[in-house]
């Protein structure tokens, strides 16, 4: 057996209060096309930047080409020879198709560029890569997202790349692309490139790839496997076997009545991105959505909470009927949203705990448009208890805290408020192990005092064990409906990825 | 819970809160501004020592002050506009439009004996009206507040010279009662200038209106996590045209006090106003991508400049030097902000 163009054994990469990658292995063989599969969550991405020399891992080896190697700065990894396709491509839109292939290693004599010899290469490129009808001098900005990875593609090409990465290139792509990609991949692995290929896609999986190294949970559940040998169902009890238990509290019992219903939605739809999204959500329910990143569910969600103005349909809150696109209305009618991206969404991190959790609430604490902050601290301090937040203090930036206790406080805004409907887009999302089961009785107890829960995860796992009832989203669309103790895991893979359960 | 736990408990609170409070001040206020009262002690006794008594004197003092007073109303609002996430390029612009709209309308279109209030409510309607402009075309008309102002900064002083033909318009006495409120705008109060206390009145009710009102924190917010705080249910549309509205009204005070200082009214009013008040809210600790700021940072930042303004003219320096001088000191204060914010996050 050859010897592997890359091995990387045991790498370990901690996040502050997240082990991403928990000793993971992989070897890459020069002409190979292997594939990386897991859920969301599982680490890819994490690994993909430690190989790209964006991440440095905290511990565990990399071996390249037989020389043991530290990939530690994205201009060391680009001189290995590594490439990296990212899923949003990392043009400059305003520069043209030579200027971005060669963007830092222009073709220069004496610091003046080379134009025409430039222009003539990215031709040869883009020859080669099948789409010789891409002028260089367009702008790239203009350019369609397909013919953008192509410019992306021929950036790597440009230099001497034996390792070349592809996070989710079909995402942007129809068939007939995905089949010229293809080419081009077989193309590169004749010359002895190795492509390491990410996707959701199973069936792609089985047309492109030869190995398959599986992911869950930040380890290496299975490495080297022969794609040609490999049945899809045990693929996918490798990725979803279980290798944390997390504690869900218990649901109500059948038999107890159901409150009234307080979120309505009927076909609701924003254009280009989802349509004919029904949904109705009783007091005291939980609504799990699940699907892939990128099937629609924070748009919908979004939508729903008038953070994105919808094409059609109707929002009713208690049998109001909400105005399309108005945050403001959303909030007053009862509706409270812990967004996807806690920090850049969520939170002021700067400011004081407290001032984020009263910030919906201010009304209440000020009398002629002065707060009473003794009281907000009061308040703030009480809740926090509650909700055991640590540390305590409600005076100390919220930038302080961690994962977990961010999202208790992103939480606490709208208890504060006593919200009607709660909207959770990715509630543990950087929450560690630890602190994620008491994030999930909370949300269970919000529930139980008659509010209605809606829950979006890319961990079905979640989904399943938190919610009463699971929607599955795939392509903009509910594609499945049904009690969360009525499907399993397995199913509702299938469902994202394939959008049919299994026979 | 027996009533006694509970005030115990009661107690450790208060007392907790206390401590936090006192650590929260000695970090935020007093920690960053403590730096500027050094600078603007080691300026005084560069002062001192140039310029001896002309400079250590009660009545320079005064002078001090009144040279900050219009310059530190303008600066107040640009503290709340920067700290919102914005910039106001057009304040100087404002404020000359504001001048002469008020000393035309005043003078030469209203009856005889209008009380002098008018001209007071003009300059301020002026002004707001200006801010509300450049707050609808930033926020409803999604353009950048850079480019927004700039317009405005063209536009107002443009209308300003249409309005006075160019010329410097005399605060004579015409049709409003004139001479009252040159009296109002120049008496003193207690041997300080009433514009002084004007300054003082301003800086005050922006540090409460800062630190105390849903106004302030919404503020804040809006700066500091624009997409956090419309999530979070603040209208942010309708928080930023406040914001510039307010604005032009701190243009409209400082347009009347030029007014009653100079007895004129004058499209070159307010020139490059912008500049100072910007640097006079950067020197003062804002940070320039918004969310964080204090007033009292804008005032000593203020108070800075125009000691050492007040020093180059005692010396007899040109104001180019002068200018050169304040370049540099922007410079200085902005990087030493840097090294100590790097400090702070570090430990």
């Amino acid at each position: 057996m050859t010897q592997p163009l890359l091995q990387m054994s045991g790498i370990v990469k901690e996040f502050p209060g997240v082990r991403a990658l928990d000793g993971v292995d992989l070897d890459v063989r020069a002409g190979e096309v292997h594939c990386l599969l897991g859920q969301n969550g599982a680490g890819k991405s994490t690994l993909i930047k430690v190989l790209s020399g964006f991440h440095q891992p905290d511990e565990g080896t990399i071996t390249w080409n037989g020389e043991v190697s530290s990939f530690s700065t994205p201009a060391k990894a680009i001189e290995h020879g590594v490439a990296t396709i990212y899923q949003e491509l990392d043009l400059v839109p305003h520069l043209d198709v030579t200027e971005n292939v060669f963007l830092g290693h222009e073709v220069s004599r004496a610091g003046f560029s080379q134009r025409t010899q430039a222009r003539r290469q990215v031709r040869d490129l883009l020859a080669r890569l099948g789409h010789s009808e891409i002028s260089p001098t367009r702008i790239v900005g203009e350019l369609s997202p397909a013919k953008q990875q192509i410019v992306s593609m021929a950036r790597a090409l440009s230099r001497q790349t034996r390792l070349l990465i592809l996070d989710e290139p079909s995402a942007v792509l129809d068939q007939e692309e995905v089949d010229n990609l293809f080419r081009v991949i077989r193309d590169l692995t004749e010359d002895g490139v190795a492509v390491v290929y990410i996707s959701h896609r199973l069936e792609e999986i089985r047309e492109i790839g030869d190995r398959i190294t599986v992911l869950k949970d930040g380890r290496t559940v299975a490495t080297g496997l022969a794609v040609a040998d490999t049945p899809t169902a045990e693929l996918i009890k490798l990725m979803t076997g279980r290798s944390i238990e997390y504690v869900f509290p218990p649901r109500p019992e059948e038999d107890r009545g159901r409150g009234d219903v307080v979120l309505d939605v009927q076909d609701l739809a924003l254009a280009g991105v989802f349509s004919g999204v029904n949904l109705s959500v009783h007091a005291g329910e939980i609504i799990g959505l699940a699907g892939l990143v990128g099937a629609g569910r924070s748009e919908i969600v979004e939508t729903v909470y008038g953070a994105r103005r919808a094409s059609a349909g109707t929002v009713t809150v208690d049998g109001k009927k909400l105005r399309r696109g108005s945050v403001q209305q959303a909030v007053r009618a009862g509706m409270g949203l812990a967004p996807e991206e806690r920090k850049s969404q969520g939170l002021l991190l700067d400011e004081a705990v407290f001032k984020n959790i009263t910030v919906s609430s201010m009304r209440r604490f000020a009398r002629l448009g002065f707060l009473n902050r003794g009281e907000e601290r009061r308040q703030a301090t009480e809740l926090t208890e509650s909700l055991d937040v640590r540390p305590t203090g409600v005076t100390r930036a919220v930038r302080t805290l961690s994962g977990g206790n961010q999202q208790k406080i992103v939480l606490a805004r709208w208890l504060m408020r006593d919200c009607r409907v709660l909207i959770l887009d990715e509630p543990t999302r950087g929450v560690d192990v630890g602190a994620r089961s008491e994030i999930y009785q909370l949300i269970r107890s919000l529930a139980d005092r008659g509010v209605a829960v809606v829950v979006v995860s890319s961990e079905i796992e979640e989904v399943l064990g938190l919610a009463d009832r699971v929607l599955v989203v795939r392509e903009g669309a509910v594609v499945h409906e049904s009690a969360a103790t009525a499907i399993d895991e397995a199913a509702v893979l299938d469902l994202v990825m394939e959008g049919k359960v299994p026979a | 819970m027996s009533q006694d736990s509970a005030r115990v408990e009661q107690a450790a609170l208060d007392a907790d809160r206390e401590r936090n409070s006192a650590l929260a001040v000695l970090s935020t206020s007093v920690g960053r501004n403590a730096g500027l009262v050094i600078a603007l002690l080691i300026i005084c006794i560069v002062g001192a020592f140039t310029a001896g008594d002309r400079f250590s004197s009660t009545d320079n003092a005064l002078t001090i002050l009144r040279l900050a007073a219009t310059i530190g109303v303008v600066s107040i609002g640009m503290t709340f506009v920067i700290i919102g996430g914005g910039i106001d390029l057009s304040v100087g612009a404002i404020v000359a439009l504001s001048s002469v709209w008020c000393t035309t309308l005043s003078t030469r279109m209203m009856a005889e004996d209008t009380h002098w209030i008018a001209m007071v409510g003009v300059a301020l309607l002026v002004g707001a009206g200006c801010g509300l402009v450049n707050g609808l075309l930033i926020a409803y008309g999604n353009i950048v507040p850079f480019i927004a102002t700039l317009a405005m900064l063209a536009s107002a002083r443009g209308l300003a010279e249409i309005i006075s033909d160019k010329k410097t318009q005399t605060l004579t006495a015409g049709g409003v009662d004139v001479g009252g409120f040159k009296d109002f705008f120049t008496r003193d109060i207690l041997g300080v200038d009433v514009q002084i206390w004007l300054f003082a009145l301003v800086a005050l009710a922006g540090w409460i209106l800062l630190n105390r009102t849903t106004f302030g924190r919404r503020t804040v917010a809006v700066g500091g996590n624009l997409e956090a705080a419309r999530l979070a249910g603040i209208n942010v549309k309708r928080h930023t045209v406040y914001l510039y509205v307010l604005i032009g009204v701190c243009c409209g005070i400082a347009a009347l006090m030029l007014v009653a200082k100079t007895t004129t009214g004058s499209s070159t009013h307010g020139n490059l106003y912008e500049l100072d008040a910007i640097a006079a809210v950067v020197i003062g600790g804002t940070l320039l991508t918004g969310g964080r700021g204090t007033i009292v940072g804008t005032v000593l930042g203020v108070l800075i400049f125009s000691t050492l303004t007040n020093i180059f003219i005692l010396n007899n320096r040109s104001f180019s030097e002068q200018s050169l001088f304040k370049g540099a000191i922007i410079v200085a204060a902005v990087l030493l902000q840097q090294r100590l914010a790097s400090r702070n996050s570090s430990t």
